[in-house]
């Protein structure tokens, strides 16, 4: 084994493919753990459509770096996602829904246009880990690096504004604040790891380590450790299998989370 | 003293007029005050003004800068991985909202509170595994986190059994005895609430009906059955 990593660890793409794989994996099970307990999963599922239409659409105008264009047209998308499903006649899971398949036809329409079905389109949908090009890493890295900051120094009021918003409110937060950057940084991570992941799969690393761990763990603070090293082992064991067996890798690291999210739940049912 | 003057406070939202019409009450120190009315009467309303989650009154609101507040449940609560530590400990972030940790004087208040309350040696337990009276145990600790002078209560006892409803009101008085914590509430269990208050304010349809010293409220009602309480009786049916 020790072998097969050695030799996978010498491929160029592959190396940039566990950094920036494994710094997604930490974000995005970091803002996992706020995503569920505020029941916004789904707007992980939303925003990486958006972001294939976006991607998609750029791409057939042969924007070079299509990424500067899908980072601000997705994060937009997160805030009115949220700003919908707080104050909307139209309930955020219809908006989710909406804005999602939306984003796909646009995508899907631009791409029959021009270029026509295409791997690259292919690469969108279920993610490739030779798509990382040296830009996409750099963004990659710089953003993973910003996500994790903010989470550290808002710790205390995410957990506030998680838990219990009304009084978050009176106790003088801006809540809508803390809602707002949750949406802005899960865009950002989606957008930068969809390239790898996927767009069918990528809010599948948002969800799980957040929803595994809530099976064992009952604190706060060891939910959010427990899914950032759930995320970051589902990833490693994911790419390993993945480069020794050929597998989609994206796809990969999905079946690995959902193996360990059911062996979660086996433990969870013994000890009670 | 008052900790919180309404002087004209008047609000509507937007899908409906005048919810609240030129209230004019305050809450005085060290007295348990509870606001009653029907559904819809605009009580909750009230109190979410007062702590400033409904913008866009007209009037005027002098309160308490910190007040430590009890909201109703929410459904994100039944499954949220937290403990009961973690939860009072949230309570003090009124106190310092910029620094990135929490102090040690917040930690040491944090546990002041715990061992007041007699959660301390259950801290570690998950708030969502907890009955709803020692939720809401949990919650008035957090509440006492947040100030040393005021908590306002949305319907504390809703969906508690009758006898832990009384642990809580009970819980309540002493904290009043004996922390001289001033006491709002909301409440719609008002033959037992009134067992406790000091000070009513009754509202309907957005105005105050009501507003001063428990027993004349007593008299003022005397026609109306709510009050003619029972408690032996109810606590008996409900052991």
């Amino acid at each position: 084994m020790i072998q097969n990593v050695a030799e996978m660890m010498s491929h160029i793409f592959i190396q940039r493919a566990v950094l920036v794989g494994v710094l997604i994996s930490l974000c995005a099970a970091l803002l996992g753990v706020s995503l569920v307990l505020k029941r916004y999963s789904m707007i992980g599922d939303g925003l990486s459509h958006v972001g294939f239409g976006v991607l998609t659409v750029a791409t057939a105008f042969g924007a070079s770096t299509p990424l500067y264009i899908a980072i601000p047209c997705v994060t937009i998308s997160a805030i009115v996602l949220l700003k919908i499903g707080n104050n909307s006649r139209i309930k955020s899971d219809s908006a989710i829904a909406l804005i999602s398949s939306s984003a796909l036809a646009i995508g899907v329409a631009a791409t029959s246009l021009t270029t026509g079905m295409n791997t690259d389109v292919c690469n969108f949908m279920f993610g490739s880990i030779l798509a990382m090009s040296h830009t996409d890493v750099v963004i990659s890295i710089v953003v993973s690096i910003i996500v994790a900051v903010l989470f550290i120094v808002y710790y205390r009021k995410l957990f506030v504004v998680t838990f219990d918003e009304n009084f978050a409110k009176a106790s003088g937060l801006k809540a809508n604040r803390y809602t707002n950057i949750i949406a802005v940084l899960t865009a950002l991570i989606i957008v930068v790891g969809m390239r790898m992941m996927g767009v069918m799969l990528i809010s599948s690393i948002i969800i799980f380590p957040a929803l595994t761990s809530m099976r064992i763990f009952k604190s706060f603070k060891k939910v959010i450790i427990s899914s950032a090293i759930i995320s970051v082992v589902s990833f490693l064991i994911g790419i390993y299998l993945s480069y020794i067996y050929n597998i989609s890798t994206g796809a990969m690291i999905v079946i690995v989370n959902l193996v360990l999210f059911i062996l979660f739940s086996i433990i969870e049912k013994i000890k009670n | 003293m008052d900790l919180i003057q309404i002087k004209d406070l008047s609000f509507s939202y937007p899908t409906k007029k005048d919810t609240l019409k030129n209230i004019n009450i305050n809450v005085e120190q060290g007295k348990f005050t509870c606001i009653v009315g029907e559904n819809g009467s605009g009580k909750s309303t009230l109190l979410k003004c007062i702590l400033g989650l409904n913008k866009g009154y007209t009037g005027e609101i002098i309160k308490e800068q910190h007040i430590g507040y009890l909201p109703q449940k929410s459904e994100i609560q039944a499954h949220f991985p937290a403990t009961i530590e973690e939860v009072v400990l949230s309570g003090t972030i009124s106190n310092n909202v910029r620094s990135i940790f929490y102090k040690k004087e917040d930690k040491e208040n944090a546990k002041k509170v715990m061992q007041k309350l007699g959660i301390y040696d259950v801290r570690k337990t998950c708030f969502a595994d907890l009955s709803g009276g020692q939720q809401q145990r949990v919650l008035i600790a957090r509440a006492l986190c947040a100030t040393k002078s005021i908590i306002v209560l949305d319907e504390p006892t809703n969906g508690l059994d009758p006898s832990i409803a009384r642990q809580i009101y009970e819980l309540l008085n002493t904290l009043k005895n004996e922390e001289n914590i001033t006491i709002l509430m909301v409440s719609h269990d008002i033959e037992r609430a009134l067992n406790y208050a000091d000070k009513v304010i009754e509202i309907e349809n957005g105005v105050v009906t009501y507003n001063g010293e428990i027993e004349k409220y007593h008299n003022k009602h005397c026609e109306c059955p709510c009050h003619h309480h029972d408690e032996e009786k109810e606590d008996g049916g409900a052991k």
